[in-house]
Parts: structure tokens; C-alpha cells; sequence
């Protein structure tokens, strides 16, 4: 029971996000404390998941261009121009309507599935490696936003926005929802359809699936616009957070940690097989681990490096290889089973 | 020869993976200049053993014992530092580095901390003479053919001061004048004292250039015999453990006439560089073989067929429509199914299990939207892998981790689902042992007899003798000659076609 329970994916991802909230734990007497506040739920764990929604949402996207072997460097970028888009549709709207709102997200998504769209075409119809391709969003998509925003940071006084990110819908923040809205349909389409086996197979070895009848350009256009509609509405839950859009520094940085959360979730950078719910843990674990270096009082000047050791010890509990190395010494059974990690040819 | 003291003795290795003992109790014993085959069917051990014996695994059981001394060996890199190498069957080179790149990876010669890339290259194009091969060294390997690419391998283990040199199919890609040319080598080599374990699926070529034989079956030693005490069809016995006369009973009778419209009919097909213009036919419930030498144009005919390429000229009838094929979706839709030679690379995708394998192509023609169901899938995998008796009959078992032989079988499965009306099978034989080799013929037979019409493509002559209604013969890139398959003479014509008429 055990065995296969730590044969799981999302074994050694769940024990690290169980291990730093344990860490807060000991610091923070009353970290695991959720009340009820003004009819709102409150509390650490609240506040990690409302802070972690952006990063979750991107993940989900960063996912599945990854299982295509691909990688989507200019979500960051995206990121600031959803905020920019958005921010400027609503900068003077009147409170009494909601129909700005509802165009501002409807523009900043789609302008933003166009961005993924473009990424799409330079890397599956021109053949563009992902990583240059998605180079070029990172640093144009960053000028574009600029640019709407015309170099200044754009302040939205128009209070519906501020819902989106700020919300609480049956005293959870409404950005949780959000989440959990695009999680689900993520999981519908890969699992309930067969885009998630297309796209296994597509990053796993592309060739074959276009032999096998499988237009393999078709789903890279897809996941790339999926990432620009997730990197969309991150954008517009960090924009109404602060109620401003800043072309320079929204969103900054955010597509490593992205590519990380996808990492520690399980999914390998060469394609293949992905997990959702090791992605979201993923993105969990960064999250709390900010959240963690800012309430245990680490100087903010030794954050990077605190974070960059975590990082690096999650990595290498992830690493089969290594758990058989560290802990196989001791523990033959265990070697065993990396094994047939590896792969084995019986022949 | 056998006076000599033995170089390498293994004695009662065992290896267990979980679910699967892969060799229990097996012995191999090799002496200097002697080529030692090693026989089995898929499954029977004879990687896991190599792997063995090179490190790649480590051993659950038994004694290696080297040159007189008892070793562990630890990494494949530890082997080589032994003098114990491996090229393996498929050929596990950087395509994106150059020849000498190939030659000297890990072991650079170096000097200050620099490497001395003209001694390198001189050294590359020494040891490539030893192989009589005169190539432009500091090209990409991508360039040259597999053939080559296969000969590299072998000068890359020649570098390090081999004194045991484990060939695993060096043959399956290769044509008759490179195996001749292979032979040269191995003779030579073996002239030079080393130990050689030869693993091969052509027994014509065990018989040509091995004098003993070891044959595993099912993970068990079952003998070692020297090359003159065990006929052909005695060691055929023992690798699969019954007398066998089956296959020459697969035979069919074979239409005697062509009837009817053509199910596939191709008009002046080509594409430059590829395949000069061709017209092929293919009638209902007919094979037609493709014969003709490595490089002669088979694949880059079928391919068109199959819309993988795109064709430059010409027009392709699909049951007296005409159709252009741009892409293999199109074609599968037309129900044409093509089953690649090249199973790493366009077959398999390793990291699902065999059953999305499986079901792959037929869920592609369905496309992302009619999901089939998980439960119809488990059906149609445990039907098929009864079916073609696959080996773990487990369909949730990537296929990353089944033998050659059984990737093909899944591939096979892959096409058959799709309930295609012509299949085109390309060397799907290729790789693989004489038990799987006859069940895939006699498949082809028994649906053929179904309707299914076949494009048979193979590199052994005799394959397609046995099976084949019609042979279509190709050289240098065009199709030469169409031999309806009746008698005694069929082989003889088709040789005389293939070799350049006359």
C-alpha cells in the first residue's frame, strides 16, 4: 500500500508542500488557524492559495506545452499585456455598468490566445524551436504592453475590477475559483477527451504520431493558445489585485517559476507524459515557500538564495537516480523499483 | 583452439527484474579469436545478458570470470576500460556530431587540456581503413548512411583496445555487399586474437561467420555447440523449443489470376531524389512483395503511398477514385495503413503504455473528440495482445520496456485496429526472431485471405517468395520489373532483377 503509494507522482511533491507548511507550523504556532473574518474565510493557508492563483494558472498552461516537448517562455510577457489590455479598457469606465469589465477580460483574452496563437504558428508551422520562438513574445510582448500602456503604470479606478482578483465568492476568494474553473476543464479536455493522449504522444516522439495519423501541428497550435488563455487570466487576477497594469514589472520572472512548478510536479522537460496535479502542488510549494522566507523573518536580501537551495533539494528528492543513491545504500528493495523507472528491455 | 585458457566465463547468472526472471542459470564461455554467436527468440534473454556483461545492469547471480580473474562490473564505461564492448542493435550514435566526434566521445585525445582534433581525425580515418571505409570524417554523421553509421560504431569500440567485441544485429541494416564487407572485418578481427559474441537473427549468416553457438530460451541456458554439430534446423529446434516445419507450411495458394479493379492503383508516382516514377497495382486479398537491396527505393515508394511524403508527380486510384495523399491522416482515412521500418523512430511512442499504442491510430481517425472510452480500450488491447500473443500480456506496460519483436507486434496491433484495406508493412520482420517472424507471416496470410490487401516490404528474399502473390523488384530508386511469384524460377528472376538484370 505504502509502495505504491510512493510510486505516485505526486508522492514526493505532496511531502515537500507538507514538510514547509510543517516548517511555518513551528514558527507560526497559529499558521494552520483558518477563521472566519467579516463572513470570509482567513487565514496562511487562504492566503497561499489566493496568492499562488496567477502561478497555478500559468502552470497549468506551461504544463501541457511542455508535454509537447515544447516551452512557452513568453507567458511572463503575456502576463503584463493581459493587465495592460485589460487596465486601459476599464481605466475610465463608469462604476454603474459592468459591461466594461466584461469587455476587458473578453479583449485581454483574446488578445492574448492571439499572442499564444502566434507562438503556435512560429513553432509548428515554421518549425521554430520553442524556446527562440517563445523568446520573442518574451521580449515583444513586454514592448506591446508598453506600449497600450503608454510607459506609465496604468491605475483602474473602476472598483468591479478590483473583483477578479480581490473578490470573495461564499467566503473564498474569487481567484480560487478561477483556478479551479480552468483546472477542471484542463483535466475535462485531457483526460475526458483524447487530447491528452494526442498530446503525449506528439511530445513523446512527433514523428510517429504523424504517422499514426495525428496532426501533430494542430494540437502544438493548441496547447500555445491554451497558455496564452491561462497567462490571460494570471494577467488579469494580478492587474486587479493592485488595480493597475505595469507593462515593465507585471508578471516579472514569472515564466521560471513556472517551468519549475511544472518540473517539481513531475513532468518531464522532454516531453511525454504530464500531471496536472503534480503541477498545481508544484506551483503550491513555490508559493508557500515565498510566503514561508517572508514570515519566518529571512532577510529579504538572502530570499533568492534560501529559495534557490529548496529548490534544489526538491529537485533532487525527485530525482529516482538519486533516491536510489542517497537511500539505496540501505534500503535494497528500493533500487529495485528506480528501476523499472528506467526501463527495462526484455529481450 | 580450445586449449586456450577461455577469456570471458560466465557460469550460472541470474537476473530478475520485478515480475520477470530474465536469465536464470545461464553460461557463456568465450575464447580468443573465436566468434561466438548467441541465439534466441525475443525474450530469450540475450540482451539482458549483454547487458549484464557490459554493466548496464548488475548481476542478481553468478561468477564472471576474465582473463582468469573474478570482475564486477560496475558501469558499461567500466566494461569498456576491461576491453569488453558493445555495439548495439540499434545504433546509439550522435547523428548531430561529426565521425570523429563519434569515434572518440568520453575519450578525447587530449593534450593540455585541449583537444587535438587533427590527431583525433587522422586517428579516425586509421581506424575507419581497418574497416576499408574511406570517408570525409569531420562531416556530420547525419550525412552518411546507416550502413556507415553502423560501421562508425564499430570503429568507436575498435578504438578502445577491445579484446571482447559484442556485435547485438549488426547485420539488420545493412545490405549484402556491407555484410560482406562486415565479415571481412570480424574475420580480421578475429585473426587479431579478439573474442567476438555475435547476435544475429539471419541464420545464414550465424552459419557464415560463427564457430560456436550458445542458444537461451526463455531466460535458460539451454546448450553451447560448435557450428558444424548443429544443423540449421536442429538449432531452430532448440531456440524455440519444438521441431519446427511450420514455416514452410505458410505457403498459401496464391490467386492464380488477377481479378478485378484495383483496391489501390498508383499512375507515374515519384518524388525527386526519391523514387523515380513508378505504377503499382494492388488488387483485393492480394500481397505484392517490394524486393530489392538496402537503399533501392522500397521505403520511399511505399511512403507515397501512404502520403508520409508527398509525391512530385503522378496519381494515386483508391478503389477507382482518384485521391491526392498530402498527409498519412488523409491516407488513413482511405483506410491505407503503413507500418514503419523504422520502429524507434516512427513506430513506438516509448513513453505510453501499450495500450494508448494501440490505440493511437485508430483514435486519430476518430479524432480529439469521440474519446474511446477507457474500458473499450482495455478490450481491444487485451484482445490484440492475445491475438498476437504479446509478451508481458500486460497492456498498462510501457512499451519502452517490451523487446523489439513485441514493439513490432504492438505496431502491427496499432494498423489491424484500425481495420485498414491495405496494409503496408515495411521490414516488419526486421529485428526480430523466427518464432515472431513466422506468427507476423502467417498473420499476413490469414488476412490477406480476409480481404486485406498487402504491400509486403523486406529485405529477406525469402520471406517474400513464401508469401507473396506478385513481387515488385526495385533498383537504384525505380521499380525495375513486376514478377508474378509462381515456381522454382521466381527466386532466380528476382535475384537477376535486384543484382541489374542481364
Amino acid at each position: 500500500m505504502l509502495k505504491s503509494l510512493m510510486k505516485s507522482k505526486l508522492f514526493w511533491p505532496i511531502v515537500i508542500l507538507v514538510i514547509i507548511l510543517l516548517i511555518n507550523l513551528f514558527f507560526d504556532r497559529g499558521f494552520f488557524q483558518i477563521e472566519v473574518r467579516n463572513g470570509r474565510l482567513a487565514g496562511s493557508l487562504v492566503d497561499i492559495l489566493n496568492r499562488g492563483a496567477p502561478l497555478m494558472l500559468i502552470s497549468i498552461g506551461m504544463t501541457l506545452v511542455i508535454a509537447t516537448k515544447g516551452i512557452d517562455l513568453g507567458v511572463g510577457s503575456v502576463i503584463a499585456l493581459s493587465g495592460a489590455i485589460a487596465a486601459t479598457t476599464v481605466a475610465d469606465a463608469s462604476e454603474g455598468s459592468l459591461a466594461p469589465l466584461f469587455a476587458a477580460i473578453a479583449l485581454a483574452i483574446f488578445v492574448c490566445m492571439v499572442a499564444g496563437a502566434w507562438n503556435g504558428f512560429l513553432v509548428s508551422r515554421i518549425g521554430v524551436q520553442p524556446i527562440v520562438a517563445t523568446l520573442i513574445l518574451m521580449v515583444a510582448g513586454r514592448g506591446v504592453a508598453q506600449l497600450v500602456t503608454q510607459g506609465q503604470i496604468t491605475t483602474v479606478y473602476y472598483d468591479p475590477y478590483t473583483f477578479i482578483g480581490g473578490g470573495y465568492l461564499l467566503g473564498l476568494p474569487f481567484s480560487i475559483f478561477i483556478v479551479v474553473a480552468v483546472l477542471l476543464l484542463a483535466l475535462f479536455v485531457t483526460r475526458k477527451t483524447a487530447m491528452g493522449l494526442f498530446i503525449e504522444s506528439v511530445g513523446s516522439n512527433p514523428e510517429a504520431s504523424r504517422l499514426s495519423g495525428i496532426n501533430s501541428k494542430n494540437i502544438l497550435m493548441m496547447v500555445y493558445i491554451f497558455s496564452g488563455f491561462c497567462a490571460a487570466i494570471g494577467g488579469l487576477i494580478l492587474s486587479s489585485n493592485v488595480a493597475s497594469a505595469d507593462g515593465n514589472n507585471a508578471g516579472l520572472w514569472y515564466e521560471l517559476d513556472a517551468i519549475l512548478a511544472v518540473v517539481i510536479g513531475g513532468t518531464s522537460l522532454m516531453g511525454g507524459r504530464f500531471y496536472l496535479m503534480g503541477t498545481i502542488i508544484g506551483a503550491l510549494i513555490i508559493q508557500s515557500l515565498t510566503t514561508t522566507i517572508y514570515s519566518i523573518g529571512i532577510p529579504p536580501e538572502t530570499n533568492m538564495v534560501v529559495k534557490a537551495i529548496v529548490v534544489l533539494i526538491v529537485c533532487l528528492l525527485q530525482s529516482p537516480e538519486f533516491r536510489s543513491k542517497v537511500f539505496g545504500s540501505f534500503k535494497a528493495k528500493k533500487a529495485v523499483e528506480s528501476e523499472d523507472d528506467k526501463g527495462v528491455t526484455l529481450s | 583452439m580450445k586449449e586456450q585458457a577461455p577469456r570471458l566465463v560466465m557460469e550460472g547468472i541470474d537476473k530478475e527484474f520485478p515480475g520477470v526472471k530474465a536469465l536464470s542459470n545461464v553460461n557463456l564461455t568465450l575464447y580468443p579469436g573465436e566468434v561466438h554467436a548467441l541465439m534466441g527468440e525475443n525474450g530469450a534473454g540475450k540482451s539482458t545478458l549483454i547487458k549484464v556483461l557490459t554493466g548496464v545492469y548488475t548481476i542478481d547471480k553468478g561468477t564472471v570470470t576474465y582473463e582468469g580473474k573474478d570482475i564486477h562490473v560496475k558501469s558499461p564505461h567500466d566494461a569498456q576500460d576491461m576491453g569488453i564492448t558493445t555495439v548495439y542493435q540499434e545504433v546509439n550514435l550522435c547523428t548531430n556530431l561529426s565521425v570523429t566526434e563519434n569515434i572518440f566521445i568520453g575519450r578525447e585525445i587530449m593534450k593540455n587540456g585541449r583537444i587535438k582534433w587533427k590527431e583525433m581525425n587522422k586517428r579516425a580515418v586509421e581506424l575507419l581503413k581497418r574497416l576499408n571505409l574511406d570517408i570525409d570524417v569531420t562531416k556530420l554523421l547525419s550525412s552518411y548512411s546507416v550502413a556507415i553509421q553502423q560501421m562508425v560504431a564499430i570503429a568507436r569500440s575498435l578504438n578502445v583496445s577491445a579484446k571482447v567485441l559484442i556485435l547485438d544485429e549488426p547485420t539488420s541494416s545493412l545490405d549484402r555487399d556491407e555484410v560482406k564487407q562486415l565479415f571481412a572485418v570480424i574475420n580480421k578481427l578475429k585473426s587479431e586474437g579478439m573474442a567476438i559474441v555475435f547476435v544475429s537473427h539471419f541464420l545464414e549468416q550465424v552459419y557464415e561467420i560463427s564457430d560456436r553457438i550458445t542458444v537461451l530460451r526463455n531466460g535458460e541456458w539451454v546448450g553451447e555447440y560448435a557450428i558444424e554439430d548443429l544443423p540449421r534446423l536442429e538449432l531452430v529446434g532448440k531456440m524455440i523449443g519444438k521441431e519446427l516445419n511450420e514455416m514452410s507450411s505458410i505457403s498459401k495458394e496464391r490467386k492464380s489470376s488477377v481479378k478485378g479493379e484495383a483496391i489501390l492503383h498508383a499512375q507515374n508516382l515519384s518524388k525527386k531524389g526519391r523514387i523515380e516514377p513508378y505504377d503499382l497495382e494492388l488488387h483485393k486479398g492480394e500481397i505484392v512483395g517490394l524486393a530489392g537491396l538496402l537503399g533501392s527505393g522500397r521505403t520511399e515508394l511505399a511512403r507515397l503511398l501512404f502520403g508520409a511524403d508527398k509525391a512530385d508527380t503522378g496519381e494515386l486510384k483508391i478503389s477507382g477514385n482518384k485521391k491526392v495523399l498530402k498527409t498519412p491522416k488523409q491516407a488513413i482515412a482511405n483506410r491505407i495503413a503503413f507500418c514503419s521500418e523504422d520502429r524507434k523512430a516512427e513506430g513506438i511512442i516509448p513513453e505510453l503504455t501499450i495500450r494508448e499504442n494501440m490505440i493511437l491510430a485508430m483514435q486519430g481517425m476518430y479524432g480529439w473528440f469521440k474519446y474511446i472510452s477507457k474500458k473499450r480500450q482495455m478490450e481491444i488491447a487485451d484482445e490484440y495482445t492475445k491475438l498476437l500473443n504479446i509478451n508481458p500480456p500486460n497492456p498498462e506496460q510501457l512499451i519502452k520496456n517490451l523487446s523489439g519483436g513485441n514493439q513490432q507486434k504492438v505496431m502491427l496491433a496499432r494498423w489491424l485496429i484500425t481495420n485498414p484495406e491495405v496494409l503496408i508493412l515495411d521490414e516488419p520482420t526486421r529485428g526480430i526472431d523466427i518464432g515472431a517472424k513466422t506468427e507476423i507471416m502467417k498473420l499476413m496470410v490469414k488476412l490477406s485471405g480476409e480481404g486485406m490487401s498487402i504491400l509486403f516490404i523486406s529485405g529477406e528474399l525469402e520471406e517474400i517468395l513464401r508469401t507473396c502473390d506478385r513481387i515488385a523488384v526495385l533498383r537504384d530508386r525505380k521499380k525495375v520489373s513486376e514478377i508474378v511469384n509462381k515456381d522454382h524460377q521466381t527466386q532466380h528472376e528476382v535475384m537477376t532483377e535486384m543484382a541489374g538484370g542481364v
